[in-house]
């Protein structure tokens, strides 16, 4: 087994893991606390599909500024306590959700796990360069939508948040 | 060098796991980071596919992604907790008011 592949393994189950505490947990706190390890996980991930730039954002954004957000707000709401599962409890329409959600799943990973391994083709992009020249060559127009929209959702928080006098 | 399929069988799996927060679960904070995750399923699932045709156009969307579910987690924590100062709700069943007149 080469290193690569321990690494896969080891990040992959990381991942896993942090996901599903993330939905189990039913402190929001402790969740959000899994949830950035599975977004480490992830951007460890994205490193060995050689999107070094997406993993550095990854840590950054998600890990960094997003999950400040959200414990942010749990601080805010201050109830950290927990609230009822009501897994096996659930009405019927529950448990069909959870049941189609699960064999979704299922089929989607059949179909995918028989794809053809093809030869991965070895390139340079995903590199800090690559991605510059990308985001800013061909890129440029949806780049400098998306700072707007960013702008737009930093303008619509502030105003949905605003006690008035 | 991992086959593609097994990053997209992960990323399913993740992605099935995030459907099932936001289904199971009803406190609005976690079935907002539910959504993140799938969000990253979907990133994970662009990336794949980029490394796969040696194309580094999926990850170009995939940082177009993350921005977005940036904007959509300040936009939609900004709602939560309006939401919180006008009518003490956390619970999403509890959130009814446009259900029950």
């Amino acid at each position: 087994m080469s290193g690569e592949r321990v690494a896969f393994y080891l990040l992959a189950g990381l991942t896993l893991l942090g996901a599903i505490a993330t939905v189990t947990r039913r402190n929001p706190l402790v969740a959000a606390v899994w949830l950035v390890t599975t977004f480490l996980g992830l951007a460890g991930l994205f490193a060995l599909l050689q999107a070094h730039f997406l993993a550095l954002i990854q840590v950054l954004v998600y890990a960094g500024a997003i999950m400040v957000l959200f414990v942010f707000v749990i601080m805010v709401l201050g109830r950290a306590e927990d609230e009822p599962l009501g897994f096996f409890t659930a009405p019927v329409s529950k448990l069909l959700g959870v049941g189609a959600v699960g064999v979704s799943t299922w089929l989607l990973c059949k179909a995918l796990g028989s794809l053809p391994a093809t030869e991965v083709k070895q390139g340079d992009f995903g590199t800090v360069r690559a991605a510059g020249n990308l985001l800013l060559g061909p890129y440029l127009f949806p780049f400098e939508a998306v700072s707007l929209l960013l702008l737009a959702a930093v303008l619509g928080a502030v105003a949905l948040t605003r006690t008035r006098k | 060098m991992i086959p593609t399929a097994d990053f997209l069988v992960l990323g399913a799996v993740l992605f099935g796991i995030g459907a099932l927060g936001v289904l199971v679960r009803r406190n609005v904070l976690v079935v907002l980071m539910s959504v993140e995750l799938m969000l990253n399923a979907a990133n994970l699932t662009l990336l794949a596919f980029s490394r796969e045709r040696g194309d580094a156009a999926g990850q170009g969307l995939a940082f177009l992604v993350i921005a977005v579910a940036a904007a959509e987690a300040a936009v939609g924590l900004a709602i939560v907790v309006a939401v919180f100062r006008t009518r003490r709700i956390v619970n999403l069943d509890e959130a009814r008011l446009l259900r029950d007149p």
